[in-house]
């Protein structure tokens, strides 16, 4: 019946989510981590529509344009135009080793089946394991976040996160907002990703290196300038 | 009979947007100051406003009893500061710090945040409400990096990755909320309206509020300043404009906190759910005793303030947690006596720092002997935060540790020791800043006053005489807040 296609595509395109997450945090290039950003947007924006179609809800194409020309077309040009100027195409400094990230992926993924599988026993099949598939990808790029000590990588670990929000959001049939919502996010990621132009983290830091970041903890001595 | 309908809420979020744009494009410093400050001004009156009628709740907005107190306190905070930030603007042109087109910038950004945190308070829909914040935070994050030197940007930066973190966690927290919601209220619009899940939140699913409500706590909580997720908030005070400092230790912490408040009253209406209070206890009760200890060694005064912002932030958290109209009550005014104790503090210092060109603390000395206004502002201000008798703050800190310790003893054994280390270490830094040997340079400084002094004889009078109208009213809202 229809109702287990929807079920089953849907379960599809939300675990290629996952699975592509986990391909994110074992990419030791940033050119490549890209490549693997960009496809996971792809895979979202198939997700979305397919949820456009499921629920009849044709706001949720909106969203899925958006996930697709935004953030698999637009923002990893951008990036790849940034990672070429910075030239810093080789680092991506993990600060924990890839086995033991991934072991850690595992579990989070473990963690959110056993904990959305068990408090939404009462919600419906087909939003139930989207949403468990949603929090693993949520937790994930939370992961890559605190893991990748370089700003690109937890720029991209972020717009990772936020896949994982919109495929929840989606998932949840009938929410309202979805589309402000992700046009919201837009707008954050936009601005994060000129903000690393415009801060010229590149020219003021030589390096994007979050640890260059760090001078503040120490309330080092320093004066006003000006 | 034709009752005159006044409704505020429209110019309330009209007058800070129709004043952006026009800031945008107002070249010329005097009259973009002013107009800044006439449009917080109108902010303010239209927020009074609903005092007298309150509007009946659409699906967008709401405005109840609660949210009166924090739009009130928001708009009165936002107009004082903009008459501060109009003679510490100048300065920073004088100086060269900001270029006419950043100062174009500046105002028109200082309207958007007026509105973005209007928009969050009045909001009935927990979307819009989401959508708001976050459009707080961006405003912040551009205007904390405005100064564009290597550690403005630092600090940006932080705020931008830690603030999109918790606002990434609400929002997951957010949709948690409509999937609980949607069994019973259906699909759609209502499912994120508050008024319509606070109606129906008994029959929601426990499990998935209970999951939702800690997304939402550290989401929001993030915002508030809460402890292990504090790292962004001292630096962003120390780095922005001081305007900002104070706008966001006096407002946004606020906002976000209200956040929080909302989605704890949905939580606390369903029996089955786990209770909010204790986790909030622990969280505001942890962020006191770390903010506490980080008061001692800091050197930057802006970052010490944003440390006691988030001391403070910490039993505010507390308080509310411990629930029950008295600790309510007591959390209420102590978010009040805060916001206008540390925006008046943010005044000073952002005049002091100024005149002597520094921030360090160990380079600011003897403040009474050269710049006595100030430097006894500052003393007023600092003893006050510290919740010295007799003024406000030591009677709202008074009523959370007696509340406390007449419910759960062992527990104010912590607060109060975390009372006195931020205590003791604020008075120690005074002590230098204040009275110490005069250092620095001793030229006069264009001040202007009247804020400062504003906030801090109201803090002074709330610690001698609260007047029995507003008594009832926080007493009201106390209790609404079970």
């Amino acid at each position: 019946m229809t109702g287990s296609l929807a079920y089953d595509v849907a379960h599809l395109l939300a675990g290629g989510l996952v699975l592509i997450s986990f391909m994110l945090l074992y990419q030791n290039r940033l050119y490549a981590l890209l490549n693997v950003f960009a496809l996971q947007a792809v895979v979202l924006a198939l997700s979305v529509a397919w949820q456009a179609f499921v629920q009849a809800a044709p706001h949720l194409y909106i969203t899925a344009a958006i996930a697709l020309i935004f953030k698999a077309i637009i923002i990893p040009i951008a990036l790849h135009r940034i990672i070429a100027r910075l030239g810093i195409h080789r680092e991506v400094d993990t600060v924990v080793g890839i086995g033991p990230t991934m072991l850690a992926g595992i579990a989070l993924v473990a963690l959110s089946m056993v904990l959305m599988l068990r408090v939404t026993s009462e919600a419906d099949w087909l939003s139930r394991e989207d949403l468990a598939f949603a929090l693993s990808v949520v937790l994930l790029g939370l992961l890559m976040m605190v893991t990748r000590g370089n700003a690109v990588s937890q720029v991209i670990g972020f717009m990772s996160l936020e896949n994982g929000l919109i495929l929840a959001a989606t998932g949840a049939k009938g929410m309202p907002l979805v589309v402000e919502i992700s046009v919201a996010f837009s707008v954050l990621v936009a601005f994060i990703v000129i903000g690393i132009f415009l801060f010229r983290i590149r020219e003021r830091f030589d390096t994007v290196d979050l640890e260059a970041l760090d001078r503040l903890r120490g309330d080092q001595l320093r004066r006003w300038q000006g | 009979m034709t009752a005159v309908t006044l409704n505020g809420v429209p110019f309330l979020l009209i007058i800070p947007v129709l004043a952006a744009a026009i800031l945008a494009v107002l070249p010329g410093y005097r009259l973009s100051a002013s107009l800044n400050m006439a449009a917080a001004f109108l902010a303010l009156l239209a927020a009074l406003s609903l005092f007298i009628q309150k509007p009946p709740p659409s699906p967008f907005i709401l405005v109840d009893d609660l949210n009166i107190v924090f739009v009130v306190l928001n708009t009165f905070i936002g107009f004082t500061t903009s008459v501060f930030s109009a003679s510490y603007i100048a300065h920073e042109l004088e100086i060269g710090r900001l270029t006419p087109v950043h100062l174009r910038f500046y105002h028109a950004m200082y309207q958007v945040l007026l509105f973005a945190m209007n928009l969050a308070l009045v909001a009935n829909n927990i979307g819009l409400m989401w959508v708001a914040i976050e459009m707080a935070t961006l405003t912040t994050v551009i205007m904390v990096g405005i100064y564009r030197t290597e550690e403005a940007i630092e600090a940006a930066w932080k705020y931008f990755i830690l603030g999109s973190v918790g606002i990434a966690l609400a929002l997951f927290g957010t949709i948690l909320v409509y999937m609980a919601a949607r069994p019973i209220v259906g699909e759609g619009q209502d499912g994120m309206v508050w008024t319509v899940l606070i109606q129906h939140v008994q029959s929601f699913d426990p499990g998935l509020l209970n999951l939702a409500f800690v997304f939402l706590l550290l989401g929001y909580g993030t915002k508030v300043g809460l402890a292990p997720l504090h790292a962004w908030l001292p630096d962003a005070h120390a780095e922005g404009p001081t305007p900002i400092s104070a706008v966001l230790s006096g407002l946004l912490l606020n906002v976000a906190l209200y956040a929080v408040l909302r989605f704890k009253l949905l939580l606390a209406a369903n029996p089955a759910a786990l209770a909010p209070g204790p986790l909030m206890a622990t969280l505001g009760l942890s962020t006191l005793l770390f903010a506490g200890f980080m008061l001692y060694r800091r050197r930057d005064i802006k970052r010490m303030f944003g440390y006691s912002s988030i001391e403070h932030m910490g039993i505010i958290v507390f308080a509310f947690g411990m629930g029950g109209p008295l600790a309510n009550f007591a959390g209420l005014l102590h978010m009040t006596m805060h916001s206008l104790t540390k925006s008046a503090i943010f005044f000073t210092v952002g005049h002091i720092a100024q005149v002597k060109g520094t921030q360090l603390i160990s380079e600011i000395r003897g403040l009474t002997a050269t710049h006595p206004i100030l430097g006894w502002s500052l003393v007023l201000g600092v003893i006050a935060i510290a919740g010295m008798p007799p003024l406000g703050i030591f009677m709202s800190e008074f009523l959370v540790v007696s509340s406390t310790f007449a419910r759960v003893p062992l527990l104010a054994i912590p607060l109060v020791l975390g009372l006195l280390v931020g205590f003791g270490a604020l008075l120690l830094h005074l002590q230098g800043l204040a009275f110490g040997e005069p250092k620095g340079s001793t030229a006069p400084v264009e001040a202007s006053y009247l804020p400062m002094a504003g906030h801090l004889g109201l803090v002074f009078t709330a610690g001698i005489y609260l007047p029995p109208p507003l008594v009832t009213w926080f007493q009201h809202v106390a209790s609404l807040l079970g």
